[in-house]
């Protein structure tokens, strides 16, 4: 059994639509989870269905979305204060000193984060790095396994079948309570699947399809 | 934020002529256009927190979408596609175009104190 799950992503957000399943059934066994989150989603596009946010509110709104979501998944969150879509921008070394800080007072023995350069956003792919240089400057003993999370159209046929698949379809109701804890961009993202409980059934299946399994990739620091 | 009305936008705009202002800029396809799209590219530009004086500004369009210009001693900004506006804490500025599932597709903002940053 794990000790401490971190997972480290740059969104409010990220850590619903990727991992929320995989964070419940791991909160079911009892395992802390701590959520790194990289900044506050400050450059989101979507405002609303209908609008309620606009570019100078959004950021206090998302903030609010994350720690519901966080309550919901009954998961500790610190938020790293960076600026979104420019994360790719900032000194990585400096990210990566200050992530490994972190991991070296909670010392997770699993982190989750995206898998770089196959996590399409700017964003994730930079946080995903940064996280990797992290852990990678952690002496060999103390390492915590990483699970990094790869969401190109492509990325089975350039990583090969992810070494982690976790079916979460038992854990589906508490992901989507989770993702819709983030009001300003459920709806954009998810389109008509926001009324999970009333779908019917086609729609219900493409949400398990699309929603209801998770899948990481072991990363080899050996390489 | 709410739908632009011409007049009113433009008493707003006339305020910030001839004085030092703080503008933000931007305008994006989001991160994921290509990712949706194979055939698309991701587009954006984003200004936060530009100084700059302009002595002219006007608002210009019809039907569903604005478009702004601000012309300064040695240049211009201008947006278009704006949909949307509102006064925030009374002396911020903010302009905004929608798309019809509410994404901000480009902003202008204008301010006397600075956006945060």
């Amino acid at each position: 059994m794990e000790k401490h799950v971190v997972v480290i992503y740059p969104h409010p957000d990220d850590e619903s639509f990727g991992a929320a399943g995989t964070i419940a059934k791991f909160r079911e066994q009892g395992v802390p989870v701590t959520y790194l989150c990289g900044t506050l989603g400050e450059m989101g596009r979507n405002m609303g269905s209908p609008t309620f946010a606009n570019r100078e509110t959004l950021p206090e709104i998302r903030k609010q979305e994350l720690l519901n979501a966080c309550k919901a998944l009954d998961i500790q969150v610190q938020m790293l204060g960076y600026r979104d879509k420019t994360i790719e921008y900032e000194n990585r070394s400096q990210i990566a000193d200050d992530l490994k800080a972190r991991l070296e007072e909670i010392k997770p023995s699993l982190v989750i984060t995206h898998y770089p350069p196959h996590a399409v956003h700017p964003d994730h792919n930079a946080m995903g790095a940064a996280a990797i240089e992290a852990v990678s400057l952690m002496e060999p003993e103390v390492r915590p396994t990483v699970w990094a999370q790869a969401i190109t159209n492509t990325y089975v046929e350039d990583l090969g079948k992810p070494h982690v698949i976790n079916d979460i379809r038992p854990y589906l109701d508490k992901k989507m309570e989770a993702i819709l804890c983030h009001t300003s961009q459920a709806s954009g993202i998810l389109g008509q699947l926001t009324d999970y409980e009333n779908l019917d059934k086609d729609l219900k299946e493409k949400a398990e399809k699309r929603l209801g399994y998770e899948q990481f990739y072991i990363w080899d620091f050996e390489k | 934020m709410k739908s632009i009305e011409m007049e009113k936008v433009q008493e707003q705009l006339d305020r910030f002529t001839n004085k030092a202002v703080y503008v933000h800029v931007e305008t994006t396809n989001g991160a994921y256009a290509s990712h949706f799209d194979d055939k698309a590219y991701n587009v954006g530009a984003y200004v936060r927190n530009a100084e700059v004086t302009f002595h002219q500004a006007k608002i210009v369009g019809s039907g569903n979408a604005y478009r702004v210009g601000l012309k300064m001693e040695k240049g211009w900004i201008y947006a278009e596609g704006l949909t949307d506006w509102v006064m925030q804490e009374e002396s911020k500025m903010l302009m905004a175009g929608h798309d019809r599932e509410g994404r901000l597709m480009v902003a202008l903002q204008i301010s006397e104190t600075p956006f945060s940053y």
